[in-house]
Parts: structure tokens; sequence; C-alpha cells
């Protein structure tokens, strides 16, 4: 009874108008009596519902109770047999909608929910700060080589999961970086780099090996790794490929994909004068979209000086697929937002540099095939907005480049990869997850399909190559 | 890393570089291009591959100094390294036996063009090549072209080497005198632009290249897009070839602009470093 009435633990965070002007981290972490105090709240239920919201199963109740019982480390542990990024997830997984949604205290209790991210994050930074991390316990090397395409966090689970069971594993990553969306979108002041490289240098470690700079189908296709040894596949490709609204002035200068924007700021650091990649910002600029996307973008520019950073959504806030604590801190930063409302048109000055744009009023009707109500337009409401950057974040869709290199290879209508319950795709030995399979989804359920795809590689290798010998 | 393993001028502002990418050598083929990164504060350019060596497992990359980044790989030498090459990228030349070729190229557009006029004339076309500069000392890979053109047509503007005039006089007297059955043009916006309204007039089919500003390659980030036949395209994947008839050169030509500001500030900014620092120009 006396842990129920423990109030949930707050984050602290850096203040809204100093974080706005820089990239320190938002949320600041919580600390130990923070983290112990929280973590006293956990019922310990004899059915865990919290694990069941969890996409891969991580054991809550454990984790949690070794950090009431001071043992972080321990907690680490725990974290680390069922998730090879804990610190990344802890961030930014949507833990409101996943496993604090299913804890009995938001089911049962009318109450909010055990903070599972928080605690997860404090465990892993905890870890890592402590310069004593584990690496987990690897299977003897059976010198098979697996291929891995793509170092998001899809690549990066499975990789872990195949050194675990001993796995000689290359991961090939297109670009010169490694993490995927992890680094060259999710920005520095909501995941810093230092700590997606720290859980890379781990899945190092552990043995893995990383070519960048390497696109498969391109630079060699699938067929020429075979050639060199490579005995299964897994597809990673992530859904890299900017959606546009194919409206009117959509290509003047000034206007821009989100992927566009937050590549040349992240991955290119382009914001920093050191660097040679230029950037294009201004001092009114409007994101369209309503998504993680299109927060970390808005954010972004007000922190490259924006005077106003506008958000044009054509649902309400109530719709909008951001997270709610992005939206939240957004609104702090003095983000504004111009909801129900859609862009039709760009118009630019004589030097081809977007100047304005009309927007157009919209209104909620009947729901669609995804449960929100659908927008409608309303005749005759159009305005203009004096813009000078506009940055599109609208959606993505899957990277085709493996498709393309591969006729045979099944796909959906929207071109993602088709799989079976063990993330095989139509090729025998190939595999495919995360958003190349889902379209863009999240982090975590890239990570889930990683394991579950990494039992199936393995499944695969036992039932094929080792029946043979 | 990758390996400069050759570098000289060609002319005063355009370098040849010989890298090592063994990978890149194998899978290349007429029309792909390469996204390089100089160091760890460099951007990401493209440049088309010239040539390749599968046994010395190389590529051939000619670069012309126009800002910053292709200013540092001028100046780099035999020797040093290239942090990032990625590719080969973009989608190949489609090559056939057609007929009768018309290769034009203008600048440093006869680079990418040298390729793609190898392996028409090696699938057995009939090969007429016109390439045009400014002036003599800027006309680049001459032999090579002759090496493998039926017919080469030289254009400077000042008349210093083969005929005085444009590339587009030099194309529209052989498409007089000749059939021709497709054409394939190479250079500077404005040059494509021109060329593929004079190959127009004759109902040619025309391909061109296009040189967007580009950041990934790999279709992740939409700064390449142009439209073709009023659709957005996107060149690092879909292209870098087009049918010259269908694009809109104006959008493209504007969109190449897109950075001019920061570009020229950053370039004034880097040769104020150079004068500072002697000792590296
Ligand atoms: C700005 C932004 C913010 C987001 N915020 C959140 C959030 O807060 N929470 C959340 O859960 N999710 C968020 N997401 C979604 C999440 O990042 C993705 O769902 C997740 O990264 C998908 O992982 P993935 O491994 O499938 O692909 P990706 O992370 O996209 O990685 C794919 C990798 O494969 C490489 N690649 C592609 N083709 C090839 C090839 N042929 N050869 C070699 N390499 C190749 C790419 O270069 C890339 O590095 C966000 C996404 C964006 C863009
Ligand atoms: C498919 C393709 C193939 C190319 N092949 C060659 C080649 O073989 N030889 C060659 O000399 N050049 C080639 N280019 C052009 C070359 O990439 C640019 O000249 C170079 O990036 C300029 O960089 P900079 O920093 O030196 O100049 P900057 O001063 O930064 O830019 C000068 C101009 O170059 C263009 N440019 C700038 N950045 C980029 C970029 N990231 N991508 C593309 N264009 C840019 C812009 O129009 C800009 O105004 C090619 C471009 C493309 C897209
Ligand atoms: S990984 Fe994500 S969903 Fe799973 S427990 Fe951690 S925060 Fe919750
Ligand atoms: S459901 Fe909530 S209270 Fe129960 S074990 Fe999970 S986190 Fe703890
Ligand atoms: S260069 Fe990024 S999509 Fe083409
Ligand atoms: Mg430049």
């Amino acid at each position: 009874k006396e842990r129920t009435n423990v109030v949930r633990v707050h984050m602290p965070e850096a203040d809204p108008n100093v974080r706005n002007k820089s990239n320190i981290e938002v949320n600041k972490g919580l600390t130990l009596e923070m983290a112990v105090s929280e973590s006293s709240r956990c019922l310990d239920c004899v059915v865990p519902t919290c694990v069941s919201g969890c996409p891969v199963g991580t054991n809550i109740p454990k984790f949690v109770k070794y950090i009431e019982s001071g043992d972080i480390l321990g907690a680490a542990k725990v974290l680390k047999e069922n998730n090879s990024l804990p610190a990344i997830c802890g961030r930014v997984c949507p833990q409101e909608i996943q496993c604090e949604a299913q804890c009995v205290y938001v089911k049962k209790l009318s109450k909010e929910g055990s903070a599972i991210g928080y605690l997860e994050r404090f465990a892993a930074d905890y870890e890592r700060e402590s310069g004593n991390s584990s690496i987990p316990e690897l299977a003897s090397p059976n010198g098979i080589k697996m291929a891995v395409i793509g170092s998001g966090p899809a690549g990066l689970t499975v990789a872990g999961e195949l050194a675990k069971f001993g796995y000689d594993v290359t991961v090939f990553e297109a670009l010169h970086d490694l993490g995927g969306v992890l680094k060259y979108g999710i920005p520095e002041f909501r995941l810093p780099k230092d700590i997606v490289d720290f859980e890379i240098n781990t899945i190092k470690q552990m043995g893995v090996k990383f070519i960048t700079n390497f696109i498969v189908g391109k630079t060699a296709s699938i067929n020429d790794l075979k050639n060199e040894g490579f005995k299964a596949f897994f597809v990673a490709s992530g859904a890299g490929l900017p959606n546009f609204m194919n409206i009117p002035g959509e290509n003047f200068n000034g206007i821009q994909s989100a992927n566009e924007f937050l590549t040349r700021v992240n991955l290119m650091n382009g914001a920093d004068a050191n660097f040679d990649t230029p950037v294009h910002t201004g001092k009114n600029v409007v994101i369209v979209g309503g998504g993680n996307t299109a927060m970390d973008s808005v954010r972004t520019a007000k922190r490259m000086g924006a005077e106003r950073a506008m958000i044009v959504y054509r649902r309400s806030q109530e719709e909008m697929p951001a997270r709610a604590e992005e939206v939240k801190h957004a609104i702090e930063e003095g983000i504004e937002f111009i909801n129900l409302a859609s862009p039709i048109e760009y118009f630019a000055n004589v030097n081809g540099m977007v100047t304005k744009m009309r927007v157009q009023k919209m209104q909620l009707g009947e729901p669609d095939a995804s449960g929100r109500r659908r927008p409608q337009p309303i005749e005759g409401s159009e305005y203009d907005i004096d813009v000078d950057s506009v940055i599109i974040a609208v959606g993505v869709s899957p990277n085709p480049i493996i498709q393309q290199s591969m006729p045979d290879l099944e796909v959906t209508k929207w071109n993602t990869i088709k799989v079976d319950e063990n993330m095989m795709t139509s090729i025998p030995g190939l595999f495919a997850g995360g958003d190349i399979v889902r379209g863009g989804a999240t982090v975590i359920l890239a990570m889930g399909d990683g394991r579950k795809a990494a039992q199936g590689m393995h499944k695969y290798i036992n039932e094929t190559i080792l029946a043979e010998v | 890393m990758f390996k400069i393993v050759k570098k000289e001028f060609l002319s005063e502002n355009v370098a040849r570089l010989v890298i090592e990418a063994p990978y890149i050598a194998k899978s290349r083929k007429a029309g792909n291009f390469i996204i390089l990164r100089i160091d760890k504060n460099g951007e990401r350019i493209p440049l088309t591959i010239a040539d390749a060596d599968m046994e010395q497992g190389t590529i051939t990359v000619i670069v012309q100094r126009v800002g910053v980044s292709s200013h540092k790989l001028c100046a780099m030498n035999a020797g040093e390294m290239l942090l990032d090459v990625v590719g080969p990228l973009g989608t190949a030349t489609h090559i056939a036996k057609i007929g009768t070729v018309l290769c034009a190229g203008g600048g440093v557009g006869v680079a990418p063009l040298f390729p793609i006029v190898q392996a028409m004339k090696l699938a057995g076309n009939r090969v007429i090549t016109v390439i045009a500069a400014r002036t003599k000392d800027l006309v680049i890979l001459e032999d090579e072209m002759r090496a493998y053109s039926d017919e080469l047509i030289i254009m400077t503007d000042d008349g210093s080497l083969g005929t005085k005039g444009l590339v587009t006089q030099g194309m529209e007297e052989v498409i007089q005198r000749e059939k021709v059955n497709e054409a394939v043009v190479i250079g500077p916006a404005v040059m494509m632009k021109f060329a593929a309204l004079t190959t127009k007039k004759y109902n040619i089919p025309t391909v061109a290249s296009l040189n967007t500003i580009m950041v990934d390659g790999t279709g992740m980030c939409g700064a390449c897009r142009v439209s073709v036949g009023g659709k957005t395209e996107f060149v690092c994947v879909s292209g870098p070839e087009f049918d010259a008839h269908k694009v809109n050169f104006d959008e493209m030509l504007n969109r190449l602009k897109a950075y001019k500001t920061k570009e020229a500030e950053g370039y004034r900014d880097y040769l104020k470093s150079l004068e500072a620092t002697p000792a590296l120009v």
C-alpha cells in the first residue's frame, strides 16, 4: 500500500530558455535518490503486464528491483539480457504508449505508470559512467560469417545477438558513420552522439566488424558477399526516403526535407563553422508535419536562431504522432503550433528563394483507416505565412536500393520487404527487419525485429548449413 | 581510408586523381559516380567515375576547382588518404548498339562523358564526340576521346583550338550532315539546357547527366531533386541520367544556387586561411 502512495518522479530538465539556444541534453537524468524512490513504486507484480508492452520483453520488475536494492550495475546487466541499446531506448522509446501504458498503475489503479523508461536510462547511464560496463556473455566462435546491411537499431541488435551465438558478424553501412537514424536523424539535445557511439562500441567489443562506405547492392551485391563466404543476411536498410507533397513551388530553394536538414546538422555538423557542409535555416521557419521528425526539426531550427519556429500540421494536437513529451518540450521552448492547416503552394523571390507559403485551414471529419479523424480542407480559408525556410516532415518511404538490386525479392505495394514469422524474406537465408519491413516505425520495434531475426537466422543456419555437416 | 595513388593536373584548375577503391573499381559502370569526403570536417561531394582499373583496384576521378572541397582535393597528392569514398552510385548509362551516337561535353563535363564514349564505342556504335572549352589550355582528355571516337570535334570560345564557337554549333553541324540516333550531353547546366534545345529541334532522343547538389547519394535527403516531365525525381538514385527533353533545367539551375552565398563566404575564408599559412599553398 505504501508503495502506491509514492509520487512518480519528475525528470529534471534543462531550462527551456537556455536549452533552446544550445545543444545540451534536455532531460538531465534522475539522481540515485530519485531512481531508488521511483523503483520503490514498482509492485513486482506476479504477472508483470508491463513486460507485454515492451517489444523486446525486458524483464522490467527484475531490473527495477535491482535499482531499489542499490545494485545499479546488476540492473544494467538485466537490461542487456534483452536490449543491447538501453541508454538509447531509455531516452527515445515511446514508453508512455508501450511498457508504461501496460503497467498495473495505469491499468488498475488509475495512477501514473512506473517510470520504466527513466529508470532504464538511469541504470544504463550509471553503468556507462561507472567505467565498469559489462560485455554480454558470448558463445565460443563458430566461424560462420553473417552479414548485416545497415547499422541502425535493427542492424545493431541483430549484430549483437548473432555475436552472442558465436557468429562472425560484419555490418555494412552505406554512410560514413554508424547508427542510422540515431546518428543522422535524432538530434544531440535528445540523444547525445557519444552515447550512441558508446553502445556501438560495446557491440564492437563483442567482436562485430563494421564496414562503412559500403552500399550492399551497389558496392557489392548480396551474391558477391555470398561468394566471400557469408551464409545468411539481415537487411536493415531503413525507411530513409523522404516524402514530398508535390505541390507547386516545392522545389524552390529554402525548402528541404527534414532528412536533409537533420543530416546536414547532425551527421555533417553543418551548423559548426569549422565544418565544410552548408546548411540553410532562417528567421521564419515552418516545419510541415506532426511526428517526431517534425519536432526534432523545429526544435533544431529554433536552436539555430529562428525567431519564429513553427509547426504546420493538418490535424489537431491530439492526433499528433510525435511523443507527448516532445510536443511538451517544444511548447516550452517557444515553438508555435499552427494546427489544422496544410500548405498548398509556395512562392519565391527573384532569386528562387522561398518567401511565402499558402496554407489552407482544415477541419476533422470521419476517422480514417488509422482511426484518426481525417482532415478535410475548408474552401476559401487560404492564407499566407511569411517564411524564409521550410522543412518537409510528412513521412518517409522504404529505402529502395536492396529491392532494386534483387528483382526476385517479394515486396509489398509500399515497397517494404515481406517477411515470414522468422523475419525471413522470400529468399532463403535473407532476413529483414526494422523500418524496411514496417515503414517508418520506432527504434524499439526495429530492435524487437532484430532479436527475432537473430533467432530465425540461428535456426536457419542450424537447419541448413550445420545439418549438412 | 582510401589512398590517392596518382595525381596530375590536366589544366590549370582541373586535376585527375587515381584512388584505391577495389570494390568500386570492380562494380562500377559507365555513368556511375562516387561520393567522397576528404577529412572529418569535410563535406560529401559527388564526382563521376571517369575511368577504373579492375586489376589495380583503382578508380579515376577528374575534378575541377570551384570551391572549398574541390580546391582541397586538387591540392592533395599521391600517397595521401581520403577519409571516405562510397559508390558506385546512380544508375548506369543505358549502353546498346544504337547506330550513331553524338556525345557532347562542356568544361569538366568532358570527364563524365569519357566512360560513356568508351562504352558506346565498345558496344559497336559510330561515336561522334564534340568537346568544348573556353580556350585551348582548358581542353581536357583530347587524346582519350580521340581513341574511342570515330570523329572528335573540338570547339573553343576563342578559336585557340579546333573550331571557334559553342558546343551547340559543333553539334548542329553534325546533325545537319548525318543521321544521329541518340545524343548524350554532359556539362554545366546551362550548356545542357541549350544542347537539349538543339537536339529537340531535330527530334533526336537525348540523355543528359545531371549534377545537382547532393548529400548522401542514397535517396535519403532529397537535396538532389529535380523535375523531369513534371515529376520530382531524386537524381542520385533515379539518375543521374534523364531524358534531356523532359528535364526542367531552369529549376535545376536555380537549385544549384541554393547555398551560393555560404559557399562563396566559405571559399573566401578558406583562401584567406591559406594566405595566413603560406606553407600550405
Ligand atoms: C528525426 C527522427 C526522429 C525519430 N525519433 C524517434 C523516437 O523518438 N523514438 C523512436 O522510437 N523512434 C524514432 N524515430 C524512428 C526510428 O529512428 C526508426 O524507426 C529506426 O531508426 C529504424 O531503425 P532501422 O534499423 O530499421 O533503420 P535506420 O535507423 O533507418 O538505419 C538504416 C541504416 O541502413 C543504411 N543502409 C540503407 N541501405 C543500405 C545498403 N544498401 N547497404 C548498407 N547500408 C544501408 C542506412 O544508411 C542507415 O544507416 C525517429 C526517426 C527520425 C527520422
Ligand atoms: C552526379 C554528379 C557528378 C559530378 N561529377 C563531377 C566530376 O566528375 N568532376 C567535377 O569536377 N565535378 C563533378 N560534380 C560537381 C561537384 O560535385 C561539385 O563541383 C563540387 O561538389 C563542388 O564543391 P566545392 O566545395 O568545391 O564548391 P562549392 O563552392 O561548395 O560549390 C560550387 C558549386 O558546386 C555545386 N555543389 C556544391 N556542393 C555540392 C554537392 N554537395 N553536390 C553537388 N554539387 C555541389 C553547387 O552548384 C555550388 O554552387 C558532379 C556532381 C554530381 C551531382
Ligand atoms: S525498451 Fe522501451 S518499451 Fe521496453 S522497457 Fe525499455 S522503455 Fe519500455
Ligand atoms: S506492471 Fe508496473 S508495477 Fe507491475 S511489475 Fe511492471 S512496472 Fe512494476
Ligand atoms: S543526394 Fe540525398 S537523396 Fe539524392
Ligand atoms: Mg562546398
